[in-house]
């Protein structure tokens, strides 16, 4: 069974200071599913996701990736993972695509998207940037394979981002609010090509705003709401049918838009 | 003008030149490695960073020149030092300025580092360890290689204070391009003449380090170059 469930997350709980921000969410990501979490901003969904790879230690709670839950020891107030060597090969599991891309910049666009494949996983150079060159290919970015990321635009830049992290060969995509940061007109570049990853079968993650691309790209959608899971379903109930009411003045208030 | 002694001078303190970029190579560099350990050392725990604090503090805050003679007259006094594998080289004047610069350097280096290592953009770490890089292969790949390119601009300044700074060398006997010119005038008593002599000869230095900053500076930075399109 578990080697079907990319991302498995078990009652977690994270706070800042006095303010809870998860209260206990538990989140199963099988092989090929697109989950989408939506929920007001302070609802805990970047929260949520930023703990899958630790950037967020949750104080209480399970993680595992592909079956395997990472180990946490008690250090102070808090936690820390017990092997951090598990954490790093666990994290070079997944693929993360951040709100601000966080692109390398002292290096280019192919340089950032071999790094961690050379360095982190260790594969040859000439089979990473060949694997690279396609990815770029992929999402639109050959011609742009020598440039810095500061001469990029930021649909160009988060696409070379989407491109890095899929060259991690990733178990599942983690979305943070990946066109949060874009302008208006550089949204639609990269909402598709994280539509053509979904039509792909991939595992994918996705915190966004972007209430239709949601309900048409998940598979599952998830409501997010004061650090719980409010309500949970197939797109078509939770956008069209929500059966909480929090969840319905959402939804109106973000498709009304 | 003199031309034939101004000639002559130039020719003497020529002599003194490599001793001068010596004394600025080894240790502008082995202060620069110092420095950047010092700057790592620093941000691992509270108690690093008071040692750190410290040393940084003492040393920017006391002469240079005080330094070369505590280290050249001072640790001779210590039997331990005297007895240790160290003597050897710390008998010597030379090595006693190198030791000066280099810990002085290290100390102004250390907080240039320092500012460059704050000013790494946190989504670029966050981008390395989410890819699971660990904390050496990040501060390899990606913490240093940014906070270096930051710091070079007021790191060349520390270099051109360190070229000038060679000169004290010339307290503790050193001949190099200083000491010559201390001697010439000694002799002849035309201090004028001999200091522009030594004068220019910093200046063509310096201008060269410059240049070669500038350089390096560009070629580090392909991605702050405009592009030509």
């Amino acid at each position: 069974m578990s080697d079907t469930e990319a991302v498995s997350l078990t009652g977690l709980h994270k706070r800042f200071g006095a303010n809870e921000v998860l209260k206990g969410v538990s989140l199963r990501a099988h092989t090929g599913e697109v989950i989408a979490v939506i929920g007001a901003s302070g609802s805990g969904k970047s929260t949520l996701l930023r703990c899958i790879p630790l950037l967020e230690i949750p104080e209480a709670g399970e993680i595992a990736i592909g079956g395997e839950t990472i180990r946490m020891r008690a250090a102070g107030k808090g936690r820390v993972p017990a092997d951090a060597a598990q954490v790093n090969r666990l994290r070079s599991n997944l693929g993360f695509v951040f709100q601000s891309f966080n692109l390398w910049a002292h290096m280019t666009v192919l340089q950032n998207v071999i790094e961690a494949p050379v360095h982190v996983q260790g594969r040859p150079k000439a089979e990473a940037i060949a694997e690279a060159e396609a990815l770029l290919e992929k999402v639109g970015m050959a011609d742009k394979r020598d440039a810095y990321p500061a001469h990029l635009s930021g649909g160009q830049q988060q696409r070379a981002a989407i491109a890095r992290a899929l060259a991690m060969r990733p178990r599942a995509l983690l979305f943070d609010e990946p066109t949060s940061a874009l302008d208006p007109e550089l949204v639609s570049e990269v909402l598709r090509v994280i539509r053509a990853l979904a039509a792909e079968g991939r595992t994918m993650l996705i915190v966004t705003h972007e209430m239709a691309f949601a309900a048409d790209v998940a598979s599952r959608a998830i409501f997010l709401h004061d650090g719980r899971i409010e309500e949970e379903g197939p797109p078509a109930q939770v956008f069209s049918d929500p059966q909480t009411e929090r969840c319905r003045q959402f939804v109106m208030r973000h498709l009304n838009r | 003008m003199d031309t034939v002694f101004l000639a002559e001078t130039m020719g003497k303190l020529l002599a003194g030149l490599p001793l001068t970029i010596e004394l600025a190579i080894i240790s502008i560099s082995a202060g620069a490695v110092l420095a950047t350990i010092l700057a790592l050392f620093r941000a691992t725990s509270p108690i690093a960073e008071a040692i750190v604090r410290g040393y940084v503090f003492t040393l920017r805050g006391t002469p240079l020149l005080l330094q070369i003679f505590l280290i050249y007259y001072g640790l001779g006094q210590f039997a331990e030092v005297r007895h240790s594998i160290l003597w050897p080289f710390l008998r010597q004047p030379y090595w006693c300025a190198i030791l000066a610069l280099t810990i002085n350097t290290s100390a102004y280096g250390s907080e240039i580092i320092r500012g460059g290592l704050q000013s790494v953009p946190a989504g670029a770490i966050e981008a390395g360890r989410a890819a699971g890089m660990s904390r050496l292969l990040l501060t390899r790949r990606i913490v240093l290689p940014i906070a270096i390119r930051q710091a070079l601009p007021a790191y060349g300044n520390e270099m051109i204070a360190m070229v000038k700074a060679t000169s004290l060398a010339s307290i503790v006997t050193l001949m190099e391009v200083s000491g010559i010119a201390y001697a010439i005038i000694s002799e002849t008593y035309r201090a004028i003449e001999v200091f522009l002599c030594a004068g220019a000869i910093y200046l063509t230095l310096n201008f060269l380090l410059t240049r070669g900053l500038a350089v390096l500076e560009r070629w580090l930075n392909p991605h702050l170059v405009q592009s030509r399109t």
